[in-house]
């Protein structure tokens, strides 16, 4: 370790205290298990809208985009692009249906539609296994940040963050993460944006030279033709319908008054995506202007501005870097140890230690802890896996998965719990396999690798086809309530309805 | 919804100064007015509820039907686009490359204006919905 890397250690212990500090405000508020769970549902639109951006935006967005661009070029900005899209497929089909529903999580949400404690549990299943394939990276992440800026061993950073995280989900839940949430998106815009305009100045001043062999670098499809165009599109499906399907997403729309409130949230959000994605494909260009070796994919964000600033205004960008990244790991970790830890308390742990009279609130702390453990440990287990294109599997197995569900649960009266059980086991087993082929790293060459590594173009139309299918085969098995269901979710709440 | 009850006292005449009159609650306390008709028929389930509920469904999927479209016309065409005419990767817009311009500038205005365009179509459906269900002075509850 050396003396340079003081302002960037500086800057994440003092991003971790802050963090712990203000979650700490929310011991305080938390009250009950509502308080826990989705902040009692009484947050407003623009703190809303500031800590869903701050959840969302991952160690795949901070760091992982600009690696991909690096070394991939204008195809990779299809994921920036997706990962804002997916709020706008989002609004348009889910958002205020999904608030007007009334219920916690994703699986209370498919067992008040289908009334069936199978489904539930199918879905419990799946939210607690995409929020184990997302928080994987997010712990890496934190390991080659840590590991850049100060050369400590890479177990460090998944061990600090997890260990963070779960003191702070286990002292103020929902309440006090949407205060910290709403802090890191600010903190991570700050922490691009500044360096950001410093780094592009530095460019202008520098006569704003060209990267050699801008042609293909500057291609937004994939390499190899016909196989190049369908990864490019499937990888835009799995992140267009993929965003919906995220438990720590849709966790959040259930903080939201209402439904109108719901809708204009995501209008927000929408605003503060894209303001934010304009900067990580700019560290990406420019590190490849500059000439970041390849090997520093996803560590480019922080390496850049060494690179291009010499002494301490360097350092000191760097270290603004760091504590953004930092602020990436924790909000989105803490955000997803929320949605697991919900699921895991509710539908595993209560239930075991019901006998035992074991509070919500205790069941929620000690849920919190499995939520992170694990993932810790799979991230140790497997340090070599790209940030990116991990975060990129866990959407293409939400969009296998919830998104037919929400979709036909909200807009098709005619799903049964047949049906949605049948897609949902379709969608998981197709887009699973491909997680299962790429992490573990075999090839079958030709197109079978790359069916298997951009999954959603095949798999989200079979759980569809499924999901369709099997309802029509059961159409005697439609939940007779189901139109009560229908008007609930979206009738305006200014109409006055036995909302039952 | 129909033991939603409320019995007034029996009146004693009071003058503008006087107490206010009692009330005796016998049911939950009321937050709004009494439901309005039509919606009692949503809630009953009947066929004209059924036509109401439809013709709401129908307006605001159509609306993101049409918002996805653009979606689609004006963002997902583009790897299609660009796979067509790969000369277009070289084509410069004021000193930078044109497919860097529309991909990681351009996109996110248009998403956010889609999005504006999106919730102030679904308030209005909303609206006239709720006006639909008013049967009272449809011009009141604006």
């Amino acid at each position: 370790m050396t003396l340079d890397a003081a302002p960037a250690i500086v800057a994440v212990t003092l991003v971790t205290l802050a963090t712990l500090t203000i979650g700490s405000f929310g011991l305080r508020l938390s009250r009950t298990t509502s308080d826990f769970f989705v902040a009692s549902r009484a947050v407003n639109p623009r703190l809303n809208a500031s800590a869903i951006g701050g959840e969302y935006l991952s160690a795949a967005s901070f760091l992982g985009i600009a690696g991909l661009v690096l070394t991939l070029g204008a195809e990779m900005l299809w994921y920036p692009i997706g990962w804002t899209a997916g709020y706008l497929v989002l609004l348009v089909l889910v958002a205020a249906p999904l608030r007007r529903s009334g219920a916690y999580t994703l699986p209370d949400f498919a067992e008040a539609r289908l009334a069936s404690r199978g489904v539930r549990a199918l879905c419990s299943m799946l939210v607690v296994a995409i929020g184990w394939l997302y928080l994987m990276p997010q712990l890496q992440g934190a390991g080659i940040t840590l590991h850049t800026i100060a050369e400590a061993p890479t177990w460090l950073g998944p061990v600090l963050v997890a260990a963070v995280v779960a003191a702070n989900v286990g002292s103020g839940g929902m309440r006090s993460v949407t205060l910290v949430q709403a802090f890191q998106y600010w903190l991570k815009l700050t922490a691009l944006l500044v360096p950001g305009m410093v780094l592009l100045a530095v460019w202008l001043g520098d006569g704003a030279p060209r990267a050699m062999g801008g042609g293909e670098w500057s291609l937004p499809i994939a390499d190899g033709g016909a196989s190049g165009l369908y990864t490019t599109y499937s990888l835009i499906l799995a992140t267009f319908l993929g965003t919906m399907g995220l438990p720590h997403v849709s966790v959040r729309f259930y903080t939201n008054p209402d439904g109108a409130a719901a809708r204009r949230t995501t209008v927000v959000v929408l605003g503060l995506l894209g303001a934010f994605y304009l900067f990580p494909p700019l560290f990406g260009a420019l590190g490849r202007v500059y000439g970041a070796g390849p090997l520093a994919a996803d560590t480019v964000v922080l390496e850049l501005p060494r690179l291009m600033v010499d002494g301490a205004l360097g350092e000191v960008l760097t270290g603004l870097v760091a504590a953004g990244a930092f602020a990436a790991f924790l909000s989105t970790s803490s955000g997803l140890a929320i949605a697991i830890a919900g699921v895991l308390s509710q539908d595993v742990i209560a239930p075991t230690l019901a006998a035992r009279r074991v509070s919500g609130v205790t069941a929620f702390r000690l849920a919190g802890v499995v939520a992170v453990a694990v993932p810790c440990l799979a991230a140790l287990a497997m340090p070599n896996v790209g940030v990116a294109r991990a975060v990129g599997l866990a959407f293409a197995v939400a969009a296998s998965t919830f998104c037919p569900l929400l979709l036909l649960g909200i807009w098709w009266r005619r799903l049964t719990a047949v049906g949605a059980a049948l897609g949902l086991l379709v969608g998981f087993a197709g887009s699973g396999t491909a997680v299962v082929w790429t992490l573990g790293g075999w090839s079958a060459g030709g197109w079978w690798d790359t069916l298997l590594a951009q999954p959603a173009a095949w798999s989200v139309p079979a759980a569809f086809a499924t999901m369709v299918g099997a309802s029509l085969l059961t159409a005697e098995h439609v939940p007779p309530h189901t139109n009560r269901l229908l008007v609930r979710l979206h009738t305006p709440e200014t109409v006055e309805l036995d909302r039952g | 919804m129909t033991d939603r009850t409320e019995r007034t006292e029996p009146t004693r005449p009071s003058g503008p100064s006087g107490p206010a009159p009692r009330v005796r609650v016998t049911g939950p306390p009321r937050r709004h007015r009494s439901p309005l008709p039509r919606g009692a028929d949503i809630d009953a389930d009947t066929a004209l509820g059924d036509v109401y509920l439809g013709s709401l469904l129908r307006a605001q999927l159509g609306l993101a039907a049409r918002v996805l479209l653009l979606l689609v016309v004006g963002v997902g065409s583009l790897p299609l686009v660009f796979h067509l005419f790969p000369s277009l990767a070289r084509v410069d817009v004021a000193g930078l490359p044109l497919s860097w311009l529309l991909l990681g500038v351009a996109v996110y205005p248009y998403l956010l204006m889609l999005g504006l365009h999106y919730v102030r179509r679904a308030e209005h459906n909303e609206a006239s919905f709720a006006e639909l269900l008013s049967h009272r002075d449809p011009e009141d509850r604006r």
